[in-house]
C-alpha cells in the first residue's frame, strides 16, 4: 500500500472550505485582515489540509471511509491557496489486518503537516 | 504572563448535531472528495452503509459546536489573536451516516506551559443515536507569548 495524492486548492477554496465547516476565522477568508497580522495571504484551515490526509490514506486502502481507524498530526507552517500539495505516507508496521502508516503533506517544499500517523484496517467491518 | 491552568478538569454542556446528506454533499465537495458514496444514497446502500456516509474528517462539523465555547471560554483564557492550531488526533469508532443525531461533550484535558508557550488541550466525545463512540478528538492548541 502507498499513499500518494496532490491536490491544488484554488483561489476560493478556503471560502468553500470556512462555510463547509464553519470556521470563518479571517485569517481563512480575507487576504487583507491575513496580512495586517503578518501573514503572506489568506491561508489554507490546518483541518482542510488533514482532511487532504485523509483522504489519501482512506484511497490508499481502498477507499472505505470505515477504514481509517485514527489519524493524529502536528500543524507546522502554513498552507496556501493556488500551490499543489502533495500528500505521501509509507507503511510502517502491519499487523492483524491493520496498518500503521508514516504520512505527511508538503506544499512548496515545506511540510505543512508532519509526523502524522494513519492507522487502517485493510477489511471493512 | 504565565498561563492560568483553573480549568483544567472542566467539562461543557453536550452539543447535539443531526446530520443531514446535503451537508455531507457540502462538505465533501469542499474538500475534494470524489467517491460517489458521499452523494448518492443507492450508491452508498450498495456498499452497505445505512445512509450516504460522512468522510471521516466530517468529525470537525459535528463537534465543532461543542469545541468552540470550550476553546473560547473567558475561564481557559485563550488569547484566540495569538493561537495557532498545533495538532489534532481523532480515533474513530461506528461510521457517521446522513440521518444521525452525534451528542459531542468537550472538557479541558490539560493545560500547560513550556518555553513561553501555552499548552491548551481540549478531548471531544461524539456519540450516536444509540450511545455508540463514533469520535473522540483530542485538539491542541498553542498560544504564543504567555510569559
Amino acid at each position: 500500500m502507498r499513499v500518494e495524492l496532490k491536490v491544488t486548492p484554488d483561489k476560493y477554496l478556503p471560502h468553500r472550505y470556512a462555510g463547509a465547516s464553519g470556521d470563518f476565522n479571517p485569517i481563512h477568508i480575507d487576504p487583507e485582515f491575513a496580512k495586517q497580522v503578518g501573514l503572506p495571504g489568506n491561508i489554507l484551515h490546518g483541518l482542510y489540509t488533514m482532511a487532504q490526509v485523509a483522504r489519501a490514506n482512506v484511497n490508499a486502502a481502498g477507499g472505505d471511509p470505515r477504514a481509517l481507524r485514527r489519524l493524529a498530526v502536528q500543524f507546522r507552517g502554513m498552507g496556501l491557496p493556488e500551490q499543489e500539495i502533495t500528500v505521501t505516507g509509507a507503511v510502517r508496521e502491519e499487523r492483524d489486518g491493520r496498518v500503521v502508516v508514516d504520512t505527511e503533506a508538503e506544499q512548496g517544499g515545506k511540510r505543512i503537516i508532519r509526523n502524522a500517523e494513519a492507522e487502517l484496517t485493510l477489511e471493512t467491518r | 504572563m504565565p498561563v492560568r491552568d483553573d480549568a483544567k478538569g472542566k467539562t461543557y454542556p453536550p452539543f447535539e448535531y443531526e446530520v443531514g446528506k446535503e451537508k455531507i454533499r457540502e462538505y465533501a465537495q469542499a474538500v475534494g472528495e470524489d467517491n460517489p458514496i458521499y452523494f448518492d444514497r443507492e450508491r452508498a446502500t450498495e456498499a452497505g452503509f445505512r445512509d450516504v456516509p460522512a468522510p471521516p474528517m466530517f468529525a470537525v462539523v459535528y463537534s465543532a459546536g461543542s469545541v468552540a465555547p470550550a476553546v473560547l471560554d473567558p475561564e481557559v483564557g485563550i488569547n484566540v489573536a495569538m493561537m495557532v492550531h498545533g495538532s489534532q488526533e481523532f480515533v474513530w469508532g461506528d461510521v457517521v451516516c446522513a440521518g444521525d443525531t452525534i451528542t459531542t461533550e468537550t472538557s479541558v484535558k490539560d493545560i500547560s506551559e513550556r518555553g513561553g508557550m501555552g499548552f491548551y488541550v481540549f478531548e471531544s466525545v461524539s456519540r450516536n443515536q444509540d450511545g455508540r463512540e463514533v469520535v473522540r478528538g483530542t485538539w491542541t492548541n498553542i498560544v504564543r507569548g504567555t510569559s
